[in-house]
């Protein structure tokens, strides 16, 4: 039995067994047909969840700190851009992305100036300046919620045998970066200024660098995300990015990665987005009311971090 | 004149000199602001906004961060609105509740050494859950003897000055002045050295959540006293401009170091800076922009301030 010993070991079990779990209740409640169409619900929705949560991996690791707030900004500032420029012309995808890469590229970079000229902590540079992304994104939008080009709706909700095609794409990216993470000069700087800094410092890692790559990564992933859950939803709106920055925190902690810092898993973050996914239909199969629903939720998120705690706190 | 001018001194005076400037700007703009009514109106939701915020600034003292005093203000909002004005020993007994449970998730955070962050994102949760049980939909009514109290028009003063006063320097008192507040203060400072003088670092933690949460009571009860209902996302926002205010108000985030005189000031500025720009005209699309202009002004100013307070 070496092997269960070894596997509870693993920081990202947890949250797949959890995710397993969820699943066995919803199938039990409502039987295989439900359970399925459930599965390609969550692999689709957990799919927007890992894109924010990957970048916010990487800063997590960065250290006690190190938070991306301005996620939820980001997301609607770029989406709300890209589909306000592309106005339902699919000829214009291409620069409507590259716009959307552009606010991602424009606020990871303000987020570390602030940051670094600032000397402030960057949970209060990115929260302060989501205020102004937010801003800009009420003062451009105003409202309208512009519909995206058809080819992107479609895209975004295409599927291949049951399982949606931007899944498969993030699969692989999630693999890209897993190979950032653990194999090169990069990935192991992060790891190496989260695990100290000091040290980090001493041995040559230019830490200022790494941290304004991390944060320009968090930001892009989170304006990709915001870009293609605009053609999923069918639009750009204020508030589309609302819950992704509870979601991008908790599907990272849950996932086995380190809340203070050094330690970062990408295994997890699948299994935490799906588990927190079908946590929610499996309340909803339920039939529990909107109010229990988050008391629920509320509660074994906290009752996740209590069990993990000992690790997170090594 | 040079002399009082040190930068030290400018440091601890910059939250009050931005609220002055921002105070000033509203005058030129709308002179009839300068009245007791104009002030009244201006001031009225600073209240609320200042209780959130020194309870955030409990948080932060012990190097921690809230991230679910908005929807736990909207919680006690929610109890006040209904329990507390049909039955008020339940509405009591409820409140009372409330800051219990803040002081078990301090010892929590505490014993299982947690990131406050995390564990308090999912008590966001936790708190909307129950607000939305006890109201589902907006409403209730604000107890009368505390919409009497918040809308007192005392002679002279507005109401909002008073109690923005009253509410700094109690705290004040009893944080920076008394030798209970030295040692939870210097619990956030230097742990170690508190714990090894022989004070219990989870009575220190406990306290400071627990008062967090009393605060955060008294900031629901005066909010559903000006808006006479409430609904189960009315403070979602007070989350944002707590730890805002509170830094804007001169905090740091690690160390101990927190000013409740500067909080209570930094969150009225940030209630003014909406006016201020309704006053300019310029579009309300702005307005939490503005905020966030603000708040990065005057951590720059402090910066440009404690380079020189190095300099000498």
């Amino acid at each position: 039995m070496t092997w269960v010993s070894q596997l509870v070991q693993k920081p990202w079990v947890w949250a797949w067994f959890g995710a397993v779990s969820m699943w066995v209740i919803i199938t039990g409640v409502s039987g295989f047909g439900a359970g399925g169409q459930v599965m390609s619900a969550a692999a689709s929705f957990g799919t927007f969840f890992v894109i924010v949560a990957i970048g916010q991996m990487f800063v997590i690791t960065l250290g006690p700190g190190n938070v991306d707030l301005s996620i939820p900004a980001c997301m609607t500032l770029s989406a709300t851009l890209a589909m306000k420029f592309m106005n339902g012309d699919p000829d214009l995808l291409v620069p409507g992305f590259l716009i959307s890469l552009g606010v991602g590229l424009a606020i990871g970079t303000t987020n570390f100036l602030l940051i670094l000229f600032l000397r402030i902590p960057p949970i209060i540079a990115t929260l302060s300046a989501s205020f102004l992304y937010q801003s800009t994104a009420i003062w451009s939008n105003r409202g309208l919620r512009v519909k995206p080009p058809e080819v992107l709706g479609d895209f975004a909700v295409a599927k291949v045998a049951g399982v949606p095609i931007l899944t498969l794409v993030v699969l692989v990216v999630t693999v890209g970066m897993a190979f950032l993470l653990h194999r090169t000069r990069f990935g192991l700087s992060v790891l190496a200024v989260g695990q100290n800094e000091k040290a980090a410092k001493l041995a040559g890692i230019r830490v200022e660098r790494v941290r304004f790559l991390t944060y320009l990564m968090c930001a892009v992933f989170a304006s990709v995300c915001g870009f293609f859950l605009a053609g999923f939803s069918g639009g750009a709106a204020l508030n589309m990015g609302e819950q992704y920055l509870l979601m991008s925190i908790a599907v990272v902690v849950i996932g086995g990665t380190s809340v203070a810092g050094g330690y970062a898993n990408l295994t997890g973050l699948w299994g935490a987005s799906l588990f927190m996914f079908l946590l929610v239909s499996m309340l909803n199969t339920l039939g529990l009311s909107a109010g229990y629903r988050l008391i629920v939720t509320g509660a074994i998120i906290v009752a996740v971090i209590v069990v993990s705690g000992r690790k997170l706190a090594r | 004149m040079a002399r009082f001018l040190t930068p030290k001194a400018l440091r601890t005076l910059l939250p009050a000199l931005s609220l002055a400037a921002l105070l000033a700007a509203i005058f030129y703009l709308q002179p009839r602001t300068m009245s007791y009514f104009g002030l009244n109106l201006l001031l009225n939701l600073a209240v609320p906004i200042a209780l959130a915020t020194i309870a955030q600034m409990f948080i932060l003292c012990v190097n921690d961060l809230d991230l679910s005093l908005g929807a736990f203000v909207s919680l006690t909002a929610c109890i006040t609105a209904t329990w507390l004005n049909d039955t008020p020993l339940l509405g009591v007994l409820a409140l009372a509740a409330c800051v219990v449970a803040y002081g078990a998730l301090g010892a929590l955070i505490h014993l299982r050494n947690l990131p406050s962050i995390v564990v308090t994102l999912g008590m966001s949760f936790v708190w909307t859950g129950i607000a939305v049980l006890i109201l589902p939909t907006p409403g209730g009514s604000a107890p009368e003897w505390i919409r009497t109290l918040m809308t007192l028009k005392p002679s002279l003063v507005p109401f909002p000055i008073i109690a923005s006063v009253v509410i700094a320097l109690v705290v004040h008192i009893g944080l920076m002045r008394s030798a209970a507040g030295t040692v939870l203060r210097g619990a956030g400072g230097n742990p170690k050295s508190v714990e090894r003088a022989g004070w219990s670092l989870l009575r220190v933690k406990v306290t400071m959540f627990s008062l967090a949460g009393l605060f955060g009571v008294f900031s629901g009860m005066a909010l559903v006293g000006l808006t006479t209902s409430a609904d189960a996302n009315i403070a979602l926002r007070y989350t944002l401009l707590s730890i805002a205010g509170g830094i804007l108000g001169g905090g740091e985030f690690v160390g101990g170091r927190v000013s409740p005189v500067g909080a209570v000031i930094g969150a009225i500025t940030l209630a003014l800076a909406g006016s201020f720009l309704s006053f300019l005209r310029l579009n309300p699309d702005w307005q939490i922009g503005a905020q966030g202009a603000i708040l990065i002004l005057v951590l720059a100013l402090r910066l440009l301030v404690s380079s020189r307070e190095r300099r000498i």
